[in-house]
């Protein structure tokens, strides 16, 4: 099976918490969601794990839209990471 | 038609009235909301902000909020700066105005776009206040009430 690299991105205390603004991720067979995905990175480390503690305060875009757990992801997407936002 | 813009630098409010009415007759009235860093007293007040956001993502995210409201309302014109980087006390933070024919569109357009703005556009809130603590602002269940209010009332 030929690699699927995706960019993930954190912001905010999520970028804090995992230590790292982007990763490159290939994604292993059966991963195809952002659900997916997160699931996959809290088992990364512990800082993760951490970071990912409480699903309910993750937010997601998937190349700049906003995205749910169920949205796929695929090779080549852009996947954001952050919680709620504040702006405004 | 819309002008949106992210910056760190300071807006200032009567050039951009300015620049959205220039050389119009069409004009009735320009609805303006202008958020400002709220400081606060004693060990809890803020002291500082910083604004982060998702540069690839912002402009798009606000573009569509701004269509959403140009498809509810008869707009002519509309401009949202919102500012990232760090500010203070005092310091306007979020510039929306919004031109129609008439008052009401223009005065319910600019509470639309701000209050979904809050709740749509990839930006993210870090304060330190007086006592010395840096923490990221939650966000607030009557921000996403404001919000929800236009998904039910149709306008």
């Amino acid at each position: 099976m030929s690699a699927r690299p995706v960019l993930v991105l954190y912001f905010a205390w999520l970028r804090e918490r995992v230590g790292m603004s982007e990763q490159r991720v290939d994604l292993p067979p059966g991963v195809n969601t952002v659900g997916g995905l997160i699931d996959l990175l809290a088992a990364s480390s512990p800082g993760h794990a951490e970071a990912f503690a409480v699903r309910a305060t993750i937010r997601a875009a998937v190349n700049q839209d906003f995205a749910t757990p169920e949205t796929p992801v695929t090779a080549g997407d852009e996947v954001a990471l952050f919680p709620p936002v504040t702006g405004g | 038609m819309a002008t949106v813009r992210i910056q760190e630098a300071p807006f200032d409010t009567g050039a951009e009235i300015a620049a959205l009415t220039v050389g119009r007759t069409d004009i009735g009235g320009i609805g303006c909301f202008v958020g400002v860093v709220r400081g606060g007293e004693g060990p809890g007040g803020v002291r500082e902000m910083t604004l982060e956001h998702y540069a690839a993502m912002t402009v798009r995210a606000i573009e569509r909020v701004v269509a959403e409201a140009e498809s509810r309302w008869p707009l002519v014109g509309c401009t949202v700066i919102h500012r990232v980087g760090t500010l203070r006390p005092g310091d306007p933070i979020v510039l929306v105005l919004t031109a129609s024919a008439h008052r009401h569109p223009a005065l319910e357009a600019t509470q639309f776009l701000i209050d979904w703005l809050k709740t749509r556009a990839p930006f993210w809130k870090k304060e330190r206040t007086a006592d010395g603590v840096a923490h990221w602002v939650g966000a607030h269940a009557k921000d996403d009430e404001a919000a929800a209010r236009w998904e039910s009332s149709g306008r």
